[in-house]
């Protein structure tokens, strides 16, 4: 990725990272923690490697996108409006009562979202289907899921993984955002799915291990996993749980607690310092 | 004559509908040779997925494929379909009001000796709640072939209640016609209203001619579309009878029974009784000695119309 690119990409999703803080400081309620975390991989993939248009959003050969982690809301929809497929005015009303941003993405309310999600470990599956349907109908449009790292503990997930690998779903990619904390506290205290790695590769997949934050190492694992044949590849993205914010990163308090008007201002006024230490580099 | 299962007709009417119906894809979690959805799987072993014993994602994979377009019929036992996936049927079917349907068999006491495990009870209950559910229970097989016709031609999630049992044919296929939300009188009369879903249709049908023989007129009713219910039609048996006896395979408590009283307490108010499961759970035995067991009989109707019509006001 050549230099300007990714400065370009830091700096959308640095303003995606400032819509998640105001989205939920507005709402007063959300998860800004694992929202924040799969900044980079949205980015990445609305920016650079998806085919969708928000001008014709049931396009029947677009890519998909299944955020099954339905709780970083937040970051679907500071996506989507960045992207141009709802306004950012609407941003404000997140989880407010006559908004279409509901806490968890509603397929039926928001166009660009492509699943309603919400119940953790069923978004797997769902893109599954979506990738079945395309080797059905001989098309070669891509199957893209954000898994949580606590999610994977739903066994529906173990599920899926066995029906990706046994129909040979090499259309679809999974992104783990591994940032190692779920509710509770560190997932490996709560209950450990690692190691995560070696348990995906027993179940068939194609396994990438990468920097979640670094662009460059994004865009080698989304291109490598085009190429793998016969089997669906997952991408374990290490990240860090509320990146970006200081007193958020690897906070395990703030997975779903809003920040207050104090703690929101702080945050953006970081964020922007960060912004504009992108624009003196560009 | 023989008796065909309602679970026999499902897996024949799919492979039917899929000549004409590109889009349908059949989806089981390896009780194909149970739910006969290997008919449609010889017939079109590209467009069936076995998901192998995994409800879960049998579930929210067929609202995948139903998110591109297709037609999924998400095929199992009734209580791995409502119980087990309640939550993927809820959150990743009902919730999005995906296209997907759901081919429940085995529902009931009916599939007998496997026992309470199997025996689901429940189902009518927990997807009639579900928003925008479409719950059928057809009652011999001209009216399943009609029930997977509706459900192919609604946009929308639909449950379908099938059973293990062969059962008599009620109907001849082609002459049959159904309409979603409609029931089907198959008498009129004016001393007692019989309303009766899946399975007891065959005992409704019986304990109507016992009660003729005593001079007592009954209003028939077979009811396979439990949701959306046919108001008008009830409120029609409700006058004319000025009482009702409803008759399900099912849990009393939140069924089909509960469904008709819903819309009579709010309407037209008349003393009601059920047959069905008294809040019990199965137990194993001959599908016939279970059935007589929990009273799933056409003496049962006959008891409980006698009952309700010395309530009438």
């Amino acid at each position: 990725m050549d230099k300007a690119k990714e400065l370009e990409l830091k700096k959308i999703a640095t303003e995606i990272r400032k819509s998640i803080i105001i989205q939920t400081a507005e709402a007063g309620s959300g998860h800004p923690g694992g929202s924040l975390s799969g900044v980079e991989i949205l980015t990445y993939l609305y920016f650079v490697e998806m085919n969708v248009d928000p001008k014709n959003p049931k396009d029947p050969d677009r890519d998909r996108f299944v955020l099954s982690k339905g709780h970083a809301s937040p970051l679907l929809y500071a996506v989507l409006a960045e992207k141009g497929f709802i306004s950012k005015e609407e941003l404000k009303g997140f989880r407010q009562i006559y908004s279409s941003l509901q806490g968890h993405p509603d397929m039926k309310k928001v166009p660009g979202v492509e699943m309603s999600t919400g119940s953790l470990g069923q978004g797997l599956s769902v893109a599954n289907g979506m990738a079945l349907a395309a080797k059905l109908d001989k098309k070669d449009y891509r199957v893209y899921v954000l898994l949580g790292d606590g999610e994977i503990q739903e066994g529906q997930i173990w599920e899926a993984a066995m029906t990706a690998a046994h129909y040979k779903l090499d259309n679809l990619t999974a992104f783990l955002d591994h940032n190692g904390l779920q509710i509770d506290g560190k997932i490996t205290e709560v209950m450990s799915p690692e190691p995560v790695d070696e348990k995906f590769r027993a179940f068939g997949w194609h396994v990438i291990k990468i920097d979640g934050h670094d662009f460059n190492q994004i865009e080698k694992a989304v291109n490598e996993a085009k190429t793998i044949k016969g089997k669906p590849t997952i991408i374990i993205a290490e990240t860090v749980k509320g990146k970006g914010v200081s007193f958020m990163e690897n906070e395990v308090g703030w997975h779903g607690t809003a920040p207050n008007k104090e703690q929101a201002q702080k945050a953006l006024e970081e964020l922007q310092k960060q912004l504009e230490s992108l624009e003196v580099q560009g | 004559m023989a008796k065909i299962a309602t679970r026999e007709a499902y897996g024949q009417a799919l492979a039917e509908f899929g000549e004409v119906y590109k889009d349908i894809v059949v989806l089981d979690a390896d009780l194909s040779k149970s739910t006969r959805t290997e008919i449609f799987k010889k017939k079109f072993p590209d467009r069936f997925f076995n998901i192998g014993i995994a409800e879960q994602d049998l579930m929210a994979t067929a609202a995948g494929l139903a998110t591109c377009g297709k037609i999924p019929f998400a095929s199992t036992f009734a209580v791995f379909a409502a119980g087990r996936a309640y939550d993927q049927v809820r959150n990743s079917i009902g919730y999005p009001h995906l296209n997907v349907k759901i081919g429940a068999s085995h529902a009931g006491v009916s599939i007998g000796e496997d026992g309470a495990s199997h025996q689901m009870l429940e189902d009518i209950a927990l997807m009639r709640v579900i928003p925008g559910m479409v719950v059928l229970s057809p009652s011999d097989a001209a009216s399943t072939y009609e029930c997977v016709r509706l459900a192919i031609e609604h946009e929308g999630p639909v449950y379908i209640r099938l059973g293990r049992l062969g059962v008599e044919e009620i109907y001849k296929k082609g002459e049959l016609k159904l309409e979603l939300g409609k029931g089907i009188v198959l008498q009129k009369g004016t001393d007692v209203g019989i309303l009766a879903t899946g399975l007891m249709v065959h005992e409704a049908i019986k304990a109507a001619k016992m009660l003729q023989e005593e001079g007592i007129s009954v209003y028939l009713v077979d009811m396979p579309c439990v949701k959306p219910l046919d108001v008008d039609l009830i409120l029609d048996v409700a006058k004319a009878t000025g009482c009702i006896v409803t008759a399900e395979e099912h849990n009393i408590l939140g069924g089909f029974g509960s469904a008709v009283s819903e819309v009579l307490i709010q309407n037209y108010p008349v003393p009601v009784k059920m047959v069905g499961v008294n809040d019990e759970f199965g137990r194993s035995g001959k599908p016939e000695d279970v059935l007589k067991y929990y009273k799933l009989t056409a003496e049962e109707i006959v008891n409980k119309a006698k009952e309700v019509m010395k309530m009438k006001r």
